[in-house]
């Protein structure tokens, strides 16, 4: 792509115009917006459904909504919602089948026609979609829906300025900058927003903005703001001996005692950007003439989930636990490349019952048998 | 099986409601009685027709001594025998006698208590006669229901799933409310079955559908302490509807310890 070097600037409310600009290109604009006491994602029409002056407060098991002392528009890092559902929808018919005089008919999937477009996506959710893009569509087998989604997706990420209590993205190498997968990234500053453009879609966009090129303060002002994100982020996560350290460890007494904490929910798999499992069930109607094949997200968490030749391989929580969190950042190297946690903590605010994964692998490491 | 399997729906203590969601079905009332023959419904029609029957639905607890004789006719009369709901699964909300001094609940309800003759408890089925399969729910979910029908027709396993109904919240997009607001919320505990539909209406699960397989109790309870409820709050909450279930009475008994511990602490 033409890639413009110089980084733009903009002023707040130049932002609507992005956003009726990508919904005259027929794109539904999903962004952040406060609802059921969260910042969550949803259909985005105007700027002033933005979280406006909130901010999340985060710790294991609890998360907040408070007001900010400033009017920030993305002063906030991330909620319970992941663009997943917008690639990856919760429930999908897949196929249907129905009787005909002439036996059965198959009817496929009809064309998605949605586009999307995602507003404020942060740099450990790019990642997140990058991962998701592996598990979906390379290899032998792509997913469909995933894919026509992913091709028309438009992403304007924004840069964090804040990190929560939960957040280890430093520690999984996936920010807090954005680097790599956007349309256009933006950072707020007081004055405005900052802009990279990521893409020739984003450039030909970003017009509408009547953006100018910064200056050197203002991007001076971005980047101490994107420094207060890497500031604020405590919470480590060591890699260094990830993967083999959990997939050595398999018989270690830690399993049976966050066995004994969890509940088993699926929560924190629900919550995770990058958590693909589905099951498919084919729905017979009551008369027998019609097939609905539907795919629903499911979890490693959900006993019925491990049910082969006739019993439930993983019949315990402990062994529900360990399948999560050796499949997150163990096998899942030898199986796409690349760990499956990209640091957003999600599964640690949302688990009802505050159990941090970060904890886990370091209790194991502490009485490894190498 | 090659001849419509025969049904009948057995009432016990209970509200009736369970059986009423079968007539509920309007939809699919029509093709279910295509696939089974409908033989003993008295909710439907007065023509009960003798056993033997190939599926019963039982529906109610066991409250009397008279009951506790008749889940035994029934059960020798059915081939399979599933029971439906609440009451019929674990005892249901009558199953709070089970904790007071049913002689003075009666005394001071019924203007004749003497016409009264009732057991001092409220059990489930299951602790009388071998049941084949529980469907969960106060209400069951009808849809629920026409499914372990028609899969009983075609010889088949039901589908009904086991997950938490934490797993129907995140399908919905609900924010749980025990993680942003500090609400109690039975769900990480309850099989699912409703859709979640309390906590996509402001309030946390009432554990309708009862404990879920790993019901991890104990480790949701210490949460809820932590979030400032005491025993008083809790017991109710895990007392309800399934009340007797195993897992809730377990739970709901060692609150009612730590709370007699607590009264006990001079302060
Ligand atoms: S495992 Fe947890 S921290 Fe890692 S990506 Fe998933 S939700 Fe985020
Ligand atoms: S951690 Fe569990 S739910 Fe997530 S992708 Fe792996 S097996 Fe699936
Ligand atoms: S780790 Fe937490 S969120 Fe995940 S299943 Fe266990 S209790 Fe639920
Ligand atoms: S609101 Fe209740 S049922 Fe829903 S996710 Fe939270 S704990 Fe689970």
């Amino acid at each position: 792509m033409a890639q413009t070097s110089a980084v733009l600037f903009f002023s707040k409310p130049r932002l609507q115009s992005l956003l009726d600009e990508l919904r005259t290109r027929g794109y539904c604009v999903v962004g952040p917006t406060i609802d059921q006491e969260a910042i969550i994602y949803d259909e985005i029409l105007s700027v002033d459904e933005l979280p406006r002056g909130w901010t999340d407060e985060q710790a294991p098991g609890q998360y907040r909504l408070r007001r900010r002392d400033d009017d920030a528009w993305f002063g906030y890092v991330v909620g319970p919602h992941s663009w997943k559902k917008y690639l990856f929808p919760p429930k999908t018919t897949l196929l249907s089948a129905e009787k005909t005089a002439n036996g059965w008919e198959f009817i496929p999937r009809a064309d998605d026609s949605t586009s999307f477009a995602l507003l404020g996506v942060r740099a450990c959710e790019l990642a997140a979609i990058r991962i998701q893009d592996r598990v979906f569509l390379d290899g032998p087998y792509q997913d469909p829906l995933y894919r026509e989604r992913r091709q028309r997706l438009f992403i304007v990420a924004v840069n964090c300025t804040q990190a929560a209590s939960t957040c280890f993205c430093t520690s999984m190498k996936t920010g807090p900058r954005c680097e790599q997968g956007f349309d256009l990234a933006l950072t707020e500053i007081d004055s405005g927003f900052l802009c990279d453009v990521g893409s020739d879609v984003g450039q030909d966009v970003i017009a509408v903005c009547s953006a100018v090129e910064a200056t050197s303060e203002q991007q001076q002002s971005a980047a101490s703001a994107r420094q207060q994100a890497v500031d604020q982020i405590e919470r480590r996560m060591d890699t260094s001996d990830l993967p083999g350290l959990l997939l050595g460890n398999l018989d270690h007494p830690r399993w049976k005692e966050v066995g004994d904490r969890c509940l088993s929910c699926t929560n924190c798999t629900m919550v995770c950007p990058t958590c693909f499992c589905s099951s498919v069930t084919e729905i017979r109607d009551l008369n027998m003439d019609r097939v609905d094949r539907e795919r629903s997200w499911d979890s490693c968490f959900n006993p019925d989930f491990s049910y082969l030749g006739g019993s439930l391989v993983r019949n315990d929580t402990a062994s529900r636990y360990r399948q999560w969190l050796t499949h997150k950042l163990d096998s899942w190297q030898n199986q796409f490349g690349t760990s499956g946690c990209v640091g957003c903590g999600r599964c640690i605010t949302w688990c009802p019952v505050g159990i941090d994964l970060t904890e886990e692998v370091a209790a194991i490491r502490e009485t490894s048998t190498p | 099986m090659s001849r419509k399997p025969r049904l009948a729906v057995f009432k016990f203590a209970s509200c009736d409601g369970c059986q009423l969601s079968l007539l509920d079905a309007e939809d699919e009332l029509l093709a279910i009685c295509d696939r089974v023959d409908i033989a003993h419904f008295a909710e439907a029609s007065s023509d009960l027709q003798p056993g033997p029957y190939d599926v019963a639905l039982i529906e109610g607890s066991i409250t009397t001594a008279e009951d506790a004789a008749r889940i035994r006719r029934v059960r020798l009369d059915s081939k399979f025998l599933i029971t439906i709901g609440a009451c019929a699964t674990a005892g249901g909300i009558q199953a709070l006698r089970n904790w007071a001094n049913v002689d003075d609940w009666v005394d001071s309800i019924y203007p004749s208590p003497e016409f009264i003759s009732t057991l001092s408890t409220s059990t489930p089925i299951a602790q009388h006669v071998h049941v084949d399969f529980a469907l969960h729910g106060c209400p069951i979910n009808y849809h629920q229901l026409v499914d372990v029908l028609v899969a009983l027709a075609e010889g088949r396993q039901p589908r009904i799933p086991s997950h938490s109904v934490c797993l129907d919240c995140k399908h919905r997009g609900t924010v749980c409310h025990v993680v942003a607001r500090g609400v109690p919320c039975l769900g990480p505990v309850t099989q699912s079955g409703c859709g979640a539909l309390c906590p996509a209406y402001d309030r946390g699960c009432y554990g309708c559908f009862g404990p879920s397989v790993p019901a991890n109790t104990s480790s949701l309870l210490n949460k809820f302490r932590m979030l400032g409820q005491s025993p008083d709050q809790l017991v109710p909450l895990l007392r309800n509807f399934n009340a007797a279930a195993p897992e809730f009475q377990r739970a709901a008994d060692q609150l009612t310890i730590l709370r007699s511990n607590d009264e006990g602490t001079p302060s």
